[in-house]
């Protein structure tokens, strides 16, 4: 137990880092760590250094786990599931496949030409961005296990759900015919050789950061802010654990937004420390990465109208509803 | 040669699109560049994971963005 608090405190947690950039800001630049200055800005750069370690490590690490699943083997595992057991794999293989937005629709249109059942593409298109080895490895490291965990089982259920749902709702005809006319080649799987795998995971660290840099220092920014200037009855104000209708300004502020969720956990983190319910907080990160505009408007390209709003009111009620659950029993995991 | 390139237009593709360029360049071959958006026809192609390159309707590399060296050994074949 012993060494497992050791692990969490000093690798998850750094403790060591909040420790030696408090040294640098009293003693190098001279700032009170109680006031406004000093704290926000020991927050910004141990909340920056801590983020982008663990993102490099994590995404290496991940990353070469992920070449054993392309998305070619998801689809042969999953061609032989049906039912809420193909939603259930369907969730846990969208954890593990690696694969950027961009490639979500491409995924889809393969996975269901191949012939899966619409409830089984959906749980994994849920599960994908919503759930990610990396960030829940993030969230253990800057709140603790138990809340990661409760994501991950949360996350999960609500792909599972929403894919059973839309497969009982019967709406394969609000797919684009096209997607249906199967006249795919079948591209051969790739022969990785560990040296393969480390390039890979080399390259997909290079992406992602670079995709990312951007949104992890203004979520920091905006963490750093609430944390040391915005006060806390503004906040409560409008998201307070006590206001009903926190948890929908949350989940709707967060759906148009797209930011990665690496760049919300800070923001979260701050919420946090301010009283945000622990519910509110989640809503607000899930809506952020399962839902956003571009992915939305790609979507719409192969799924009709109907179809496309079902879905997004599905995960939207889901996340509501999550939201809601944590909030009344967030005291049993803080 | 006809080299395809097949993506949305997410910044992976534009970046594929100019090593593909630059690449022709080094190893000194003329080829047309398509650049392939619409999911119907990247479909057809069986590929899951943009951005792919396509050389001469053969689907030689997906999910990743090659870089210009690797992109010249399949361009010489």
């Amino acid at each position: 137990m012993i060494i497992f608090e050791f692990l969490n405190n000093q690798v998850l947690k750094m403790q060591w880092l909040s420790d030696l950039v408090r040294y640098l800001v009293v003693n190098v630049f001279g700032l009170d760590m109680s006031s406004r200055l000093g704290g926000s800005i020991h927050f910004f750069i141990y909340d920056v250094i801590k983020i982008f370690i663990l993102l490099t490590v994590l995404i290496f690490t991940i990353s070469y786990v992920q070449s054993y699943f392309p998305p070619e083997r998801t689809k042969k595992i999953l061609g032989r599931f049906n039912g809420i057991w193909g939603s259930i794999l369907g969730a846990l293989l969208g954890t593990i496949t690696p694969f950027c937005s961009c490639s979500s629709i491409p995924l889809f249109i393969g996975f269901t030409s191949a012939g899966l059942p619409l409830g089984v593409t959906f749980s994994f298109l849920i599960s994908s961005p919503l759930v990610d080895l990396a960030s829940v490895i993030l969230l253990a490291s800057i709140f603790n296990w138990k809340i990661a965990i409760a994501y991950v089982v949360v996350g999960l259920v609500l792909a599972v759900t929403g894919g059973t749902i839309i497969s009982k709702l019967k709406m394969e005809e609000y797919v684009e015919s096209y997607v249906f006319s199967n006249k795919m080649q079948e591209v051969q799987e790739e022969e990785l050789t560990r040296k393969d795998r480390i390039q890979f995971g080399k390259d997909q660290v290079r992406d992602i950061v670079k995709r990312v840099w951007k949104y992890i220092l203004i979520g920091v920014g905006i963490g750093a802010a609430i944390h040391n200037w915005i006060p806390e009855s503004v906040i409560s104000a409008v998201l307070g654990q006590d206001k009903w209708y926190s948890v929908l300004v949350a989940s709707l502020v967060g759906i148009p937004m797209y930011a990665d969720i690496f760049g919300t956990l800070p923001i979260a983190e701050a919420l946090v420390g301010k009283g945000v319910g622990l519910g509110t907080v989640l809503a607000f990160m899930m809506s952020v990465t399962a839902l956003s505009l571009p992915s939305l408007i790609m979507l719409k390209q192969v799924v009709k109208m109907r179809l496309l709003v079902t879905f997004t009111g599905i995960v939207t009620i889901g996340i509501i509803i999550i939201g809601y659950v944590f909030n009344a029993f967030g005291y049993l995991f803080i | 040669m006809i080299v395809k390139i097949l993506g949305s237009g997410c910044s992976k593709c534009n970046q594929l699109k100019e090593n593909t360029e630059a690449a022709l360049k080094e190893a000194g071959l003329e080829a047309e560049i398509v650049k392939v958006t619409d999911f119907k026809d990247i479909m057809a192609y069986g590929v899951m994971q943009t951005p792919a390159l396509v050389i001469d309707e053969k689907v030689v590399s997906y999910g990743k963005v090659l870089k210009p060296q690797d992109i010249v050994k399949f361009l010489k074949g």
